[in-house]
């Protein structure tokens, strides 16, 4: 697919024949790392404005977002330059956010203020303020584009906002500090992870969109005390065959059948174990240790850990660039 | 105030009204503060603010109300300060005027006393702030649930982390006053179960001195030097000083240079501003932006017993205190409190396990319970009197 020095990298970049980039937020370091996923090489590490968390690509792969925290504000990097472009009006405290498949709007969880902010990314304009629950953090976005969801930490609910009129249509209450939010490709199924409860909740949804809680996959790992096995990102195969846990301070990715909904593995990766993205070809999963400070590619197909590689400061989320 | 709070609790209170179960659920609280006349604490930095603990409840009603609106749940908190002769009959005022959970504020025996006079009326006590092992055995009451961890729990949390550095010998320095020497007796037990030993005990008399005055240091440093003369060998001094009047001048005036823990030094605290850790920063923003001021352990202390009414109270649908307090003390309640795992309670004294913070008065030196000590259903339970050496019967 593309031939791999840094040199000729970046020159294909200008030609839109990429290869793909992996972009790596490092919530202590300020910084976004770069990583070729051909490789598995660090390009280089750019300053990305203060406590950077939340990170995507737009559809075509030239604008990077990565929420800067600290700065209250949504930076909007070139994946191919790094030099940033603009910044958008996100609301205070943006920690993550998802952004619609035609990449315009972008929904914003706003931890502090109880709120998501839909920011429109092409007139840089707040379109609304959804008042949602406590914390509000984990957010994703229905295939069909007619929910996002949010996740409220400490109200411990998914809200189902209808992306036609911001208004909530349906919550779900959930275990304690729901994280993230993913649903099947297919849009039948949404996981939701509670951090502290220690569990993945997994609701049906109706043709209608209508969310019913089906169960809550609990996990066990020998030698590792229950309580820090604490689900974080996930992440669900094209094919809606397998569904990746990340288990934050127990070090490992958690492998559900996503047929059985059973726990089939536990792959053992770097320390708290954060958030996770698919190369596109779906090859490889890559994670955020933010403990020790690496990513971890997993081989999707063998269930492994194949290498890891070192990044900033606490990296926090990741995100590849499409084909 | 924030720009949200009232014009979209309003809005979305509208747009929600929809989706909320028919019968909305009234949930009132009180928060119940008895204030003693005191003597100054040793350091400014621990005067109490007018709002203490209110403080807290505040913040836990907008969390609680944030998520009741989604459930047709609305939450009041009542707030009340009172000299210690009128908590009773107060308390007794709060819970017949429609609120049953009051979390109080007080010394051990103002709150025994306060359970005992709303038990009739069906009343909740929330302790924020007592530390008394008593309360937890044998004079541990039905209708008394602690937020609060007891002495022995704090003294434990010390203990694990000296043991973890693998410092077994302590001096233990207590003052005279009751409720230090019970805490002493808390050292003493940790040092027995998890194999310390205090190799001499000495005891800092409270002659009712001036604690802070323009010289205080001077004499203190001449003073207590020679009090921590003549020790044997010994890896740690452990405080034991509930009445605030000598630990805190031990560090750097020992005879020998030895970490000081317990009262001073590294204390085991519920929360303090500089934790960051599990989210709790978000606790703080959201703290600080509503009161202005710093948390204090009583804040939290306070919060947290609201955010277990509310907690129970979304997961039942109801306000019947004899229905929360059956789910509060079953095996479903959990709760998230900033400490990176789930709160929950004893069934056999009401006492919330939860993890310690070890607090050095600047950051968060290590939380307890520590790597390695074990137990069958939870590390948490490492923490203070467990079960089998329960002798609180009222919950049996």
């Amino acid at each position: 697919m593309k031939p791999l020095l840094l040199t000729t990298a970046l020159v294909m970049a200008a030609t839109s024949v990429a290869a793909n980039r992996a972009f790596v937020s490092n919530e202590r370091g300020n910084t976004v790392t770069v990583i070729d996923t051909e490789t598995w090489q660090v390009e280089t590490e750019f300053f990305a404005g203060n406590r950077p968390r939340g990170i995507t690509v737009s559809p075509d792969g030239t604008l990077l977002y990565v929420c800067a925290s600290d700065d209250d504000q949504v930076k909007v990097f070139s994946t191919e330059t790094f030099e940033e472009l603009y910044s958008l009006p996100s609301g205070p405290d943006p920690e993550l956010f998802t952004l619609h498949p035609s990449g315009n709007p972008l929904y914003i969880a706003n931890e502090d203020d109880n709120l998501v902010t839909v920011t429109d990314t092409e007139s840089h304009t707040v379109l609304a303020e959804i008042p949602v629950g406590v914390e509000p953090e984990g957010m994703a976005i229905s295939p069909d584009t007619k929910f996002v969801i949010n996740t409220s930490e400490t109200t411990n609910m998914a809200h189902f906002i209808s992306t036609e009129d911001y208004e909530i249509k349906h919550n779900i209450l959930v275990d304690q500090r729901p994280r993230y939010a993913e649903y099947t490709p297919d849009g039948k199924r949404l996981f939701v992870s509670s951090e502290i409860g220690g569990t993945v909740s997994v609701i049906d949804i109706a043709d209608d969109g209508t969310p019913t809680l089906n169960k809550k996959i609990g996990f066990e790992v020998a030698g590792v005390l229950p309580e820090w096995l604490q689900p974080v990102g996930v992440k669900v195969t094209s094919d809606g065959s397998r569904i990746f846990v990340a288990l934050g301070p127990a070090n490992r990715v958690a492998v559900i059948d996503g047929d059985t909904l059973e726990v089939l593995d536990y792959i053992l990766v770097g320390q708290r174990v954060w958030q996770m993205a698919f190369t596109p070809d779906g090859a490889h999963l890559m994670t955020t240790n933010g403990n020790s400070n690496d990513i971890t590619v997993i081989d999707v197909a063998k269930e492994k850990a194949i290498q890891s590689i070192q990044v900033g400061q606490q990296p926090w989320g990741v995100v590849v660039t499409p084909n | 105030m924030r720009r949200q709070t009232g014009t979209w609790a309003v809005a979305s209170a509208i747009l929600l009204a929809g989706l909320a179960p028919a019968a909305a659920v009234e949930v009132t609280s009180a928060v119940l503060r008895v204030d003693y006349q005191t003597l100054l604490p040793i350091s400014r930095y621990d005067l109490k603010p007018d709002d203490l603990g209110f403080a807290g409840a505040a913040l836990a009603d907008e969390d609680n109300s944030t998520t009741g609106r989604f459930l047709g749940h609305n939450y009041e908190t009542r707030t009340l300060s009172v000299p210690p002769e009128a908590a009773a009959e107060a308390a007794v005022e709060l819970v017949a005027g429609g609120a049953p959970y009051v979390v109080v504020i007080a010394n051990g025996p103002d709150i025994a006393a306060i359970a005992d006079a709303v038990a009739g009326a069906g009343g909740i006590v929330l302790n924020a702030g007592a530390a008394d092992n008593s309360l937890r055995g044998a004079e541990c009451r039905e209708n008394l649930l602690h937020i609060a961890p007891s002495n022995d729990m704090r003294a434990d949390a010390v203990a694990q982390f000296a043991m973890w550095k693998k410092w077994p010998r302590w001096v233990l320095v207590e003052g005279s006053n009751p409720a230090d020497q019970e805490l002493g007796q808390s050292y003493e037990r940790a040092a027995r179960k998890f194999g310390a030993k205090v190799v001499e005990t000495r005891t800092f008399e409270d002659t009712g001195g001036t604690r802070r005055t323009d010289s205080g240091h001077v004499l203190v440093q001449r003073q207590l030097p020679t009090f921590m003369q003549d020790l044997p060998r010994h890896d740690v001094v452990m405080s034991a000083d509930n009445s605030d009047y000598f630990a805190a001048y031990l560090p750097y005036h020992l005879w020998d240079p030895r970490p000081v823990m317990g009262s001073a030094g590294l204390r085991p605290v519920t929360f303090h501003p500089a934790h960051e850790a599990w989210g709790a920063t978000q606790f703080h923003t959201r703290f600080e932006d509503l009161t202005g001021r710093y948390v204090h352990e009583e804040d939290y202390e306070v919060w947290l017993a609201l955010r277990v009414i509310g907690e129970a109270v979304t997961r039942t649908s109801s306000n019947d205190p004899a229905v929360l307090r059956d789910y509060i003390l079953s095996d479903d309640f959990e709760l998230a409190a900033f400490k990176g795992q789930k709160v929950t309670f004893r069934d056999w004294n009401g006492q919330m396990r939860q993890p310690i913070l070890l607090f050095d008065d600047h950051i968060t030196v290590s939380v307890s319970p520590q790597d390695g000590f074990l137990h069958q259903i939870s590390p948490l339970d490492t923490l203070g009197q467990d079960r089998a050496e329960s002798a609180c019967a009222a919950f049996d």
